[in-house]
C-alpha cells in the first residue's frame, strides 16, 4: 500500500457495508463532505466506484500501446534484418525482403510484447507479488465491502463520519492506525 | 495498534439471509430471466464455488483421473515408441506425408478457439451471461492447444531439438529460420496464442484465489492460494488498474484468436495442392475452430454442472446461448462447404473438379458425408428451440459436431493429398495403432488436465458472477 511506512502516524477510519449501492453513495457522499478517501475494498469490481471517489482513469492503456508499437518494432526488424541482411536465402525465388510475408509474425509479437508488458506493468503497480505480505480485511474477498477514509488532519470528526455511513446502512464504523 | 479486523459472523443459515442485492435492488424485472437462479447473497456464491475446493474428491472424480490417465499412458507409450523408432512407425507414404498427426493437432487448436473467444470476444461485446462458463472454458483452451503442440513436436521426429524453430543466434551460422514460411508463423501464433491465453486465465484467476486463500482451512492448500493470489486484496485502485488491463488484453486477443486459425489455414491455402489452395480458408477455419470449440464447451458443461452440481450458475438459458454461437458458425461452415463445391466445379481447372468429386465420391466419400452430416446437417437442428433446450440433445449434439469437426480436418487433408496429380503415385492412407494411440493420448491429457483443473482453482469465475448476481433486478 501507498506510503504505508509515512503514514504509521496517521489514524484511518474503515466504515463496513452489506453491498455496493450502500458502498457507492457512502463513497459518494463522505468524497463531497471533504474526508480522504485512502481506497475502498470490494469482493468484485463496482462500477461507477471510480467516479465516486474520483479515480482518474488508468494509464496502463498507453504502457499497453507502447509495449505493443515496441513489439512491431522488434518483430519487423528481426525479420527483415535476419532474411534480407545477415543471410539472405534465396526462397522460392522470393524477394530477401519479402514484407507482406512478415505481417503475420509482426503481429503476433506486437500482441505478445502488449500483453505481456502490459500484465507486467499491472503487477509491478500493484505491487503484487507471489510473496507478498499484504494484510486484507475479513470477508472482503467473500461479501463485505470497506471504505477506508484517512484522518488527514486532527479535525476529523468521527462522529460525523459515523452519522455519514449510518445513514448509508454500514454495519460498522471503525477506527484504527494501519489497516491493510 | 490496528484494531482486530474480526467481524461477527451472521448466523442464519445462508438461504435465509436476504441477498445483500436484493435489499438494494428490491425490483424484480420480470422481461429478463436472471443469469443466475436461485437469488443468492454473495457468499452463497462464495460457498458453492469453493465448497468445491475445500471438499475431498470424490468416487467419481477419481474413477475418471484414473481413466484419463489410462487413456495418456497408451499415448505415452504411442509416443515413445515413435520418437524411438522413427515416424515410420505412422501409416504415411509418400503420396499422403501429412495425414492423423496433423489432423489431430487441427483439431485441437480448433478446440482451443471457444475460451479466448467467450472470455476476450464476448466480453467486449458486453455478453454477461459469459462469466458463467469463461473460467472453465479459458481452461479448456489452454489444455486443447497444448494437446495440440503435442502433434507437430512428435511429428519433427527429434522432438528435444524443437527449439530450432526459434530465431536464435546459434552455431549454425547463424542459420536464421525462414520467415516465409506459413509453419514458422504457425509457431509464433500458437505460442503467442497460448501464452497470452495463459496469462489472461491467470488474470481472472487472481481474486478468486484470494476468495480461495482467505476461506479454505487447509494448511497446504492456503499457502498454494497464498502465493498464486499476489497479496490480492480487493483494493479499488487494484481493481480500477486490474479492469483497464483486462480490457486491453481483452481486446489483443480478439484479433488473436481470429489470427491463430487464420495462420493454421495458411499451412495448407499457400500451398498449391487443389483442395488446399483456397483463399476461403482463413474465414473457413475460424467458424469451424467456433464452432467445434463451443461444442466442446457444451459438451464439458453439461458434464460438469451436473457432476459439480452447478445448475444454477451453469443454466439452460447459457446452454441455449452457446447453441446459438454454433448454429451461426455451424451455418458458416456448411456455407463454406458448398461454396467450396461451387467454386471447385465452377472453376474450370481439371484438377480442382477432381478433388472435388472425389471427396463426395471417391474411396474416403464416407468421411466426407460424416463430415456434411455431422457439421452442416446436424447443426441446422438447433433452429429449434426444443432442442436448443433439451439438455439430452444439445449433449449427442455437441458431441456428433466434434466427430464431424475432427472428420472435417482428416477430409481436407487425406483426400487432397492422396490422388496427387500422378494417377501412378495415387495411394491411401489408414492410421496405424501407433497413431491412434497418440489421438487417445491426447483425449487422456486433456482430460486429466481438466479434472485436476477442477480441483485446483475455482471453476466459475466467483467475482465475475458477484458482478452479474443483480442481472435483470434493476
Amino acid at each position: 500500500m501507498r506510503d504505508i511506512e509515512s503514514a504509521k502516524a496517521v489514524r484511518f477510519t474503515a466504515a463496513f457495508f452489506e453491498n455496493e449501492g450502500d458502498l457507492i453513495g457512502g463513497a459518494a457522499e463522505a468524497r463531497l463532505a471533504g474526508f480522504e478517501i485512502y481506497d475502498v475494498y470490494t469482493p468484485f469490481p463496482v462500477h461507477g466506484m471510480d467516479r465516486a471517489v474520483a479515480l482518474p482513469p488508468s494509464r496502463l492503456t498507453w504502457i499497453a500501446f507502447l509495449a505493443g508499437a515496441l513489439g512491431l518494432v522488434f518483430g519487423l526488424t528481426l525479420q527483415v534484418w535476419t532474411s534480407a541482411y545477415d543471410w539472405p536465402l534465396n526462397v522460392g525465388g522470393k524477394p530477401f525482403n519479402s514484407f507482406p510475408l512478415f505481417i503475420p509474425v509482426t503481429f503476433e509479437l506486437t500482441v505478445l510484447f502488449s500483453g505481456l508488458i502490459a500484465i507486467g506493468v499491472l503487477f509491478a503497480r500493484n505491487r503484487m507479488w507471489l510473496f507478498s505480505k499484504r494484510k486484507v480485511f475479513e470477508r472482503v474477498t467473500n461479501d463485505r465491502f470497506v471504505l477506508v477514509l484517512k484522518q488527514s488532519d486532527a479535525s476529523f470528526d468521527m462522529e460525523k463520519a459515523v452519522n455519514l455511513f449510518a445513514r448509508h446502512n454500514a454495519i460498522n464504523v471503525v477506527e484504527g492506525d494501519q489497516f491493510v | 495498534m490496528a484494531v482486530s479486523l474480526k467481524q461477527p459472523e451472521l448466523t442464519q443459515p445462508a438461504e435465509q439471509v436476504k441477498s445483500a442485492f436484493e435489499i438494494a435492488h428490491p425490483v424484480y424485472s420480470e422481461l429478463r430471466t436472471p443469469l443466475i437462479l436461485g437469488r443468492k447473497p454473495y457468499r452463497q456464491v462464495t460457498v458453492d464455488i469453493c465448497h468445491l475446493l475445500d471438499s475431498k474428491a470424490g468416487r467419481g472424480w477419481w474413477i475418471s483421473l484414473a481413466a484419463s490417465l489410462l487413456l495418456l499412458v497408451a499415448g505415452v507409450v504411442a509416443a515413445v515408441h515413435t520418437v524411438n523408432t522413427g515416424i515410420g512407425t505412422w501409416g504415411l507414404n509418400r503420396t499422403v506425408g501429412w495425414a492423423f498427426d496433423i489432423t489431430n493437432f487441427v483439431f485441437w487448436i480448433g478446440i482451443g478457439h471457444a475460451g479466448t473467444f467467450i472470455s476476450a470476444i464476448l466480453f467486449l461485446f458486453n455478453q454477461k451471461w459469459r462469466t458463467s462458463v469463461n473460467r472453465s472454458a479459458e481452461a479448456m483452451t489452454l489444455i486443447a492447444v497444448m494437446c495440440a503442440g503435442v502433434f507437430p513436436i512428435i511429428h519433427m521426429g527429434r522432438p528435444w531439438l524443437f527449439y530450432w524453430v526459434l530465431p536464435y543466434p546459434n552455431t549454425r551460422g547463424t542459420l536464421w529460420v525462414n520467415f516465409r514460411s506459413p509453419l514458422l508463423w504457425d509457431f509464433f501464433a500458437i505460442s503467442t496464442y497460448f501464452t497470452i491465453s495463459a496469462v489472461f486465465w491467470y488474470l481472472g484467476l487472481v481474486p478468486d484465489l484470494a476468495t480461495a486463500r482467505d476461506r479454505t482451512k487447509s494448511k497446504l492448500r492456503k499457502t498454494f492460494y497464498q502465493v498464486l493470489s499476489l497479496g490480492w486484496n480487493g483494493s479499488n485502485r487494484t481493481w480500477s488498474r486490474y479492469e483497464t488491463v483486462y480490457t486491453v488484453l481483452a481486446a489483443l486477443a480478439t484479433p488473436l484468436v481470429l489470427s491463430v486459425h487464420s495462420i493454421v489455414s495458411f499451412d495448407f491455402a499457400t500451398s498449391l495442392i487443389p483442395g488446399w489452395h483456397s483463399t476461403i480458408f482463413p474465414p473457413y477455419f475460424v467458424a469451424g475452430a467456433v464452432f467445434s470449440g463451443f461444442a466442446m464447451v457444451m459438451t464439458l458443461m453439461i458434464l460438469v454442472r451436473k457432476l459439480l452440481h452447478l445448475e444454477d450458475y451453469i443454466t439452460p438459458q447459457h446452454l441455449e446461448n452457446m447453441c446459438k454461437v454454433v448454429l451461426l458458425t455451424g451455418s458458416i461452415v456448411a456455407l463454406a462447404y458448398i461454396t467450396e463445391i461451387f467454386t471447385g466445379l465452377y472453376s474450370g481447372n481439371p484438377n480442382e473438379i477432381f478433388v472435388i468429386i472425389n471427396r463426395g465420391l471417391g474411396p474416403y466419400a464416407w468421411a466426407y458425408w460424416i463430415m456434411f452430416g455431422c457439421n452442416a446437417l446436424l447443426s441446422q437442428l438447433f433452429w429449434f428451440k426444443r432442442l436448443r433446450t433439451s439438455i439430452v440433445a444439445i449433449f449427442v449434439l455437441s458431441i456428433l459436431i466434434n466427430v464431424g469437426m475432427w472428420f472435417e480436418r482428416f477430409v481436407i487433408i487425406v483426400t487432397s493429398l492422396h490422388r496427387d496429380f500422378l494417377p501412378s503415385s495415387w495411394a491411401m492412407y489408414s492410421p496405424t495403432i501407433t497413431e491412434v494411440g497418440l489421438l487417445v493420448g491426447s483425449f487422456g491429457l486433456f482430460f486429466t488436465a481438466f479434472l485436476i483443473f477442477l480441483r485446483l482453482f475455482p471453476v466459475i469465475s466467483i467475482n465475475e458472477v458477484k458482478g452479474v448476481l443483480g442481472y435483470a433486478r434493476h
